[in-house]
């Protein structure tokens, strides 16, 4: 069985493609075979967070058109064996995706064997993040602390419900976790950024991660390695939870509170 | 607002605005998701038409569509302003 998880968000900018590189790199380091794919047609950027833009030469909208194979176009990753990348095309053409499109190349990687699929979605609910949570069996939702954010997610939320394959078919939507994102423990302490409970209490999703605001997430940019892959960052083992989470796994959540700045504590480290 | 709902309000966390506000409109678009596209514009032209006669926000209209049985219910609510009935 293949499971469609798309990383959706309504607003741009919150870190759906920077989770969907951990995400899908965390899933196939436990040696399952994923694909990952920018649903971001005409702003590709799915390809730098994974560092493989000098090895796209096909891409999505390519093997929906038919003028390449799907195996031309996957792009295998470099760092681990089973994680392969579909690359958004950078056409402008906003009708270039098609659910039949699509749907083909969901079920053409079905029967390759792929046992995750990752789908980036853009922002916004037009058709590209419509198509990009359509097929979906799972939705991991991107939220920021922060009220537009919010607001988008719910929107986001009642899609899910009743825009999807799932909900067409009365199967119930497609089943929203919370991943709430550049998450700032001081400034949730000092009274000025919501709280993962406001959030999960508004929401009314449950938790899947908690990823907080990292240096780590902009050095992993730069470079082109996916931040799941730095061991020694914040938001790299906030992701490796959020994996095993996904995967049914029970695991507190850790990053929630402040680190103490005290002058002891500075000096004899805690 | 009085003084004191200025002062208090003033020392609520930005973060507790947050979240209430965020509480309410939540909730307002939930009530209106589903429903069919033709009722925000419905509203504001209600809206306009109530305006005529009484001076409201525009918050102080709230529209509704419930399902009763076999039937949908548009409910409309309009809160007037205090001890005024018409100006
Ligand atoms: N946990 C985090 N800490 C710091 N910066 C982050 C974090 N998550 C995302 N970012 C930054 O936020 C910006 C938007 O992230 P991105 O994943 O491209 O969002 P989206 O795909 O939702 O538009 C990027 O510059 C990214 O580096
Ligand atoms: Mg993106």
């Amino acid at each position: 069985m293949t499971e469609i998880i798309v990383v959706t968000s309504g607003k741009g900018g919150v870190g759906k493609t920077t989770s969907s590189a951990s995400l899908a790199t965390g899933i196939a380091q436990l040696g399952k075979k994923v694909a990952v794919i920018d649903f971001d047609v005409g702003l590709r950027n799915l390809d730098l967070i994974m560092g493989c833009e000098r090895r796209v030469v096909y891409d999505f909208v390519n093997v929906i058109h038919g003028e390449a194979s799907l195996k031309q176009a996957l792009i295998k990753d470099k760092r681990v064996e089973t994680l392969f990348v579909l690359a958004a095309s950078q056409t402008r053409d906003k009708d270039a995706l098609t659910q039949e499109g699509v749907e083909r190349v969901l079920d053409e990687l079905a029967k390759d064997g792929f046992d995750y699929v990752i789908c980036d979605s853009p922002a916004g609910i037009e058709k590209g993040a419509h198509l990009a949570m359509y097929f979906a069996d799972r939705a991991v939702v991107v939220v920021n602390p922060e009220v537009s954010s919010v607001r988008d997610s719910d929107r986001i939320l009642g899609l899910l419900a009743s825009k999807t394959r799932r909900s067409e078919r009365g199967e119930g939507g497609v089943p929203g976790h919370l991943l709430l994102t550049r998450y700032h423990p001081a400034r949730v302490e000092a009274g000025e950024m919501l709280s993962l409970q406001d959030v999960e209490e508004l929401l009314g999703i449950p938790v899947v991660g908690v990823i907080p605001e990292s240096d780590g997430v902009l050095t992993a940019s730069n470079t082109g390695v996916p931040v799941i892959l730095d061991e020694s960052s914040n938001a790299g083992q906030a992701y490796t939870d959020t994996v095993a989470r996904l995967l049914g796994e029970v695991r507190p959540i850790r990053f929630l509170d402040a680190p103490k700045k005290g002058f002891l504590k500075r000096v004899f480290g805690g | 607002m009085g003084i004191l709902d200025f002062l208090r309000n003033r020392r609520e966390p930005p973060a507790a605005m947050a979240k209430e506000r965020l509480r309410i409109i939540v909730a307002q678009e939930r009530a209106h998701r589903g429903g069919p596209d033709y009722l925000p514009l419905m509203r504001n032209e209600l809206l306009a038409v109530i305006r005529k006669y009484v001076h409201v926000d525009l918050d102080a209209i709230d529209i509704h569509l419930e399902r009763d049985g076999e039937h949908d219910v548009l409910e409309l609510s309009v809160a007037l302003p205090e001890g005024k009935g018409g100006e």
